[in-house]
């Protein structure tokens, strides 16, 4: 739960709700970007990701750092990434 | 020091230098610091951080494993709610296996209970959205870094007037319970590795008073290997100056004011409670939150009926002296043997970031623990 995993903002897909399509890994799902929108949202921003939410904005090398990592986690990040791919926000 | 693990690291040559630089500034001192954070529990298990950073520094677990510090009782008023005809009852996918004093979630669902993973409370109130005749009960849990994504669902469920959602609230806040360990005559410590995920949420003000009354050091650390150890470095290096702060280490992903908009979300639905119990805590005052009552109508607490009940744990777990830090997870009597992943009798070995699963896992071959069986270090009894 502790687990932040970065996505990347493909579209925002419906702007009244704060709806974003990301990227994780390959993986397109929706999300909501409403708690980091004051940091301002555009596609190709990357985002850090708890529970279908975006909580914060990354740069880009901090993105790709923190997908390196995750990916020597083992069981608990494709735990995670199995539970994102199940997500229908 | 060991290296076996190191070269994983982000930088590891950078890591070899800081390990060098904190045996060098801590000149066998032995400092105990606690890592308020399950997250980094994990990884210092699953990277042998111990094992990089001299044997005289000890890092000691503490509560932030949400799962973890649940106590039986909430879990038993989860089982209720999720056996009641016509509920479909949400819940993360680690709450699953949590034991009850009558099986976990998952023997409920054996049992023909309609209980369902999620993976955010987004998709359980879609589920309310596509089962308007159904109940639909989201188990929230979590500190600081979910609850603001259960205030905006339940802002958007008030917006939408959908009236079959409701949230079973055991959101808790991470403050009183390090003022509870600092009050605690049971453990001295040092300083503290402070929780990056949460900070990202609360930011850095909430924790002053650990530095200006207790005159500890923290620092907010990220979740990777080379910053728990280049944390522990600001700790050491702010022991040795004579300084108690709060510092960040963490800021590429904490600002110092936190977010504003999760907190304001969760301010708008959620209140604090006088007191909720923590598995191995106790009771602790405005420790956690429950719904406000403008939004009674969708607080499961309210609207099913809860035993509500507290329930003592299996008298063979040591869970509470675990999440206090006052022992490790190889020092409980059933570790390993009764109480394993497959066979949790305690929260402490269900969760990934439980400290007992996380050194089950990965710990149990580290010198670090060799060490402290072997009591050459006075692990312990330092300080």
């Amino acid at each position: 739960m502790c687990l932040g995993i970065p996505g990347q903002i493909i579209d925002i897909v419906d702007d009244a709700n704060s709806i974003a399509k990301v990227n994780v890994s390959g993986v397109k799902r929706n999300v909501s970007v409403a708690l980091v929108r004051p940091e301002g949202i555009a596609p190709g921003d990357w985002v850090l990701i708890h529970v279908g939410f975006a909580m914060s904005k990354i740069d880009e090398a901090e993105a790709h750092e923190t997908m390196k990592t995750l990916n020597t986690m083992g069981e608990v990040y494709t735990d995670e990434l199995a539970m994102f791919q199940s997500t229908q926000i | 020091m060991s290296m076996k693990y190191v070269d994983e690291y982000r930088d590891p040559e950078l890591a070899k230098r800081i390990a060098a630089d904190i045996d060098r500034l801590s000149a066998g001192r032995s400092l105990k610091l606690m890592e308020v954070c399950g997250g980094h529990t994990h990884t210092i298990y699953k990277h042998g951080v111990e094992d990089v950073l001299p044997p005289n520094i000890d890092l000691v677990h503490g509560p932030g494993c949400p799962v973890c510090v649940l106590p039986m009782g909430r879990i038993d008023d989860a089982l209720a709610i999720a056996r009641t005809d016509g509920v479909i009852f949400t819940t993360f996918g680690d709450m699953m296996r949590v034991p009850g004093s009558h099986g976990s979630l998952l023997d409920a669902k054996a049992d023909g209970a309609d209980v369902r993973f999620v993976y955010s409370p987004l998709d359980a109130l879609k589920l309310a959205r596509q089962h308007p005749d159904q109940q639909v009960v989201f188990f929230a849990i979590g500190f600081e870094t979910t609850a603001p994504s259960t205030a905006v669902t339940l802002l958007r469920a008030r917006a939408e007037g959908i009236k079959n959602f409701s949230v079973f609230c055991n959101h808790v806040t991470i403050i009183p319970a390090i003022k509870a360990i600092l009050d605690s005559p049971d453990l001295r410590l040092d300083g503290f590795v402070g929780p990056g995920h949460v900070s990202m949420v609360i930011g850095m003000r909430p924790y002053n008073f650990i530095a200006r009354d207790h005159r500890k050091p923290v620092v907010i650390a990220g979740f990777e290997p080379l910053d728990i150890i280049q944390s522990v470095h600001m700790i050491v290096k702010q022991i040795e100056d004579g300084r108690a702060e709060v510092e960040n280490q963490y800021s590429r992903v904490v600002r110092p004011d936190g977010n504003t908009k999760s907190l304001e979300a969760m301010a708008a639905t959620m209140e604090l409670r006088p007191f909720f119990e923590w598995r191995g805590l106790g009771f602790i005052t405005h420790s956690a939150l429950k719904l406000r009552s403008d939004f009674a109508d969708w607080d499961a607490e309210l609207r099913f009926e809860v035993p509500g009940l507290r329930v003592a744990d299996p008298k063979a777990c040591q869970c509470g002296e675990v999440l206090k830090g006052v022992i490790k997870p190889w020092e409980c009597k059933v570790f390993g043997t009764a109480c394993t992943p497959e066979t949790p009798i305690g929260t402490c070995m269900v969760s990934p970031e439980g400290a007992c699963a996380a050194y089950f896992s990965y710990g149990r071959f580290s010198m670090a623990s060799e060490r402290s069986r072997l009591n050459i270090l006075p692990a312990g009894k330092a300080s």
